[in-house]
């Protein structure tokens, strides 16, 4: 029988303690700090990956969609990018699911019509703008890039977004930047219930009314609020909106257009009351799985 | 996952049938199973249009001389509709095993319905002056062709899609789902009810009859159940978001308007578009763009909301 060679660590469980302490996952360490970190434009290397298209935003063509299905759109897309073209039009998607998706690109995609369910998720870089509506999920997990949309979007809209500004100027439906891990929601109008459920980072901003629970569960991250809220959700509590907030507030929507015109000031902060960070009330075990 | 749509046109007949189909075969992803209808035509008072199945399309490939017992399912059927003094004013066969009677009758048509339904193997799907109720397996223009649907005219439809989850692929479990014995009130669901066996016993407890094991039969038999008990459409579905648990989306049409409830969770997709002349409602708006390819306005409603439109 073959021996293996191998000796025990002995001093894991301390290299394990010191990395903890390392990431920062003691309590002691973790009150009254933010996990938020921000999008840094200086890091050019950020900005493009390696097998991205070379494209000239001047070059535009359009697409008539109105008979293909969605991988035909999808593949016709990445086809004109392939040959130069930086500004696509899509005409008439129809409510077509997955318009847009993965594009990992600069492009100026337009999108003239209402979409379906998924539409432009899963995105790195490209700037959108649809000219109609968009169902459930729409800007799902992106990651930069802008997605401003004219009309009404459906649910779960910008679930898990992890940069850039999605923006609608309508009102959206239920569970608005669940998950969301960074970037900008913004929305015009109304959201539903659950919004901003389990939120870890970023910031969403609502100019009209939030539904029940919202906040429900956030880590940490921001809400802006300029209507009414129906209430909050577990953990989530008020903040002194700051001038900073103000400043902000009033950047971000002028550049979009849905400055109020009372102002900004009054907006309701929500940020996470971290009643529930006990990430290091774990049994020892347990924390081995995490690190 | 199921798809549900609903169409009602404000003040005028229109080609709601093949406009439905049209609707459903847009939504075909969502549940290729079956699809079913519930379309309204024009309410003809005295006259009851019948749609009844003897057998399930299953039952057709499986049973021992199935021709002779369908003929004497429907033998038995005619005899106790005359026993209860219904006149047949014309039958036709959409398929060996589904019939379509109009009959005239003015008694109790929950006494002749419970009658009927005792035949072996026989369902009522639906009794109406203006409801005609078809569903039966495969995807919308399959059905839609073999019940010939394309024709008809009405002022408004409900229909369903369905992805089988909770129970069995055949007819018994498609929607829509008529509220037995409720004339005319039929109901199209999309989600999961969770507290429905004891909803259903308490239904039972009331003596109220269920045709199969699917919670969507739920809510036409509680749609029912307020009816009869003098509570209009608009209260019963908002009485359902407090006393049905689960995610849910349903429609119910009557004979004059359409209604939608959301559970409060608005777990389950509804978009809604609305004009002066007419009201689309579907899963998903590629359903509604395959009626309305030209740019409209469409808008998800929220948690707990209700609403209902009249014809």
């Amino acid at each position: 029988m073959a021996s293996i060679d191998w000796t025990p660590d002995l001093a894991w469980g301390d290299k394990q303690e010191a990395r903890a302490k390392e990431l920062g996952m003691m309590s002691e360490q973790l009150s009254g700090r933010s996990m938020e970190t921000f999008f840094e434009p200086a890091e050019d290397e950020n900005l493009t990956y390696a097998f991205s298209k070379d494209v000239d935003f001047n070059k535009r063509t359009e697409i008539d969609t109105a008979d293909m299905d969605t991988m035909e759109v999808n593949k016709n897309i990445r086809a004109l990018m392939d040959e130069g073209y930086g500004t696509i039009v899509i005409q008439n998607p129809r409510g077509k699911h997955s318009i847009g998706v993965g594009i990992l690109n600069r492009l100026n995609l337009i999108i003239e019509g209402s979409t379906g369910y998924f539409s432009t998720g899963l995105i790195d870089g490209p700037n959108v703008r649809v000219n109609g509506r968009v169902g459930w999920s729409c800007g799902e997990n992106m990651m930069s890039g802008t997605i401003v949309i004219e009309k009404n979007a459906g649910s779960t809209f910008g679930a898990a977004i992890r940069g850039g500004d999605l923006v609608c100027k309508g009102s959206v439906g239920s569970r608005t930047g669940i998950d969301m891990k960074g970037g900008t929601i913004i929305v015009g109008g109304d959201t539903g219930a659950l919004s901003g459920f389990m939120m870890q980072r970023g910031r969403m901003v609502v100019c009209g009314n939030a539904g029940k629970n919202l906040g429900d569960s956030m880590y940490d991250g921001t809400i802006y609020v300029g209507g009414e809220i129906k209430s909050l959700g577990v953990d989530a509590v008020d903040a002194e909106l700051t001038e900073l907030d103000q400043a902000w507030l009033k950047r971000k929507l002028n550049q979009y257009g849905l400055l109020p015109e009372q102002g900004v000031a009054h907006f309701r902060k929500i940020v996470a009351g971290k009643q529930l960070w006990n990430y290091d009330n774990l049994e020892p075990n347990e924390k081995k799985l995490i690190l | 996952m199921c798809g549900i749509a609903g169409l009602i046109h404000r003040g005028k007949s229109s080609g709601v049938g093949s406009e439905m189909t049209s609707m459903l075969q847009a939504l075909k992803h969502r549940g290729p199973d079956s699809t079913g209808f519930a379309v309204y035509g024009n309410a003809n008072d005295g006259e009851y249009v019948m749609r009844f199945k003897v057998a399930e399309a299953e039952d057709m490939d499986g049973g021992f001389d199935m021709p002779t017992k369908i003929a004497a399912r429907i033998a038995e059927v005619e005899k106790r509709l005359g026993e209860h003094g219904a006149v047949i004013k014309s039958r036709d066969e959409a398929t060996a095993y589904a019939q379509r009677w109009v009959i005239a009758h003015n008694g109790n048509t929950e006494a002749l319905a419970r009658y009927v339904e005792d035949v072996e193997g026989t369902e009522i799907l639906s009794m109406g002056n203006a409801l005609e109720l078809i569903k039966d397996l495969g995807d919308a223009t399959v059905v839609s062709d073999q019940y010939n649907l394309g024709s008809f005219q009405g002022t408004h439809s409900i229909g369903h899609t369905r992805m089988a989850t909770e129970s069995d692929v055949d007819i018994r479990s498609a929607h829509p789902y008529w509220a037995f014995p409720y004339n005319d009130v039929s109901v199209v669901h999309n989600g999961q009810i969770t507290n429905y066996w004891n909803m259903r016993r308490e239904m039972e407890r009331k003596g109220h009859r269920f045709m199969s094991s699917c919670d969507s039969e739920l809510l036409a038999v509680y749609t029912a159940d307020n009816l009869n008990n003098g509570i209009e459409l608009e209260e019963s579905l908002e009485r359902s978001i407090r006393e049905i648990d689960g995610v849910f989306t349903y429609l119910v049409a009557t004979k004059d308007s359409l209604g939608m409830a959301k559970d409060t969770m608005a777990a389950k997709p509804l978009v809604l578009f609305e004009s002066d002349d007419m009201i689309a409602m579907a899963s998903e708006e590629v359903a509604i763009r395959a009626i309305l390819p030209q740019e409209i306005d469409t808008y998800d409603p929220y948690d707990e909301e209700v609403r209902v439109w009249r014809a």
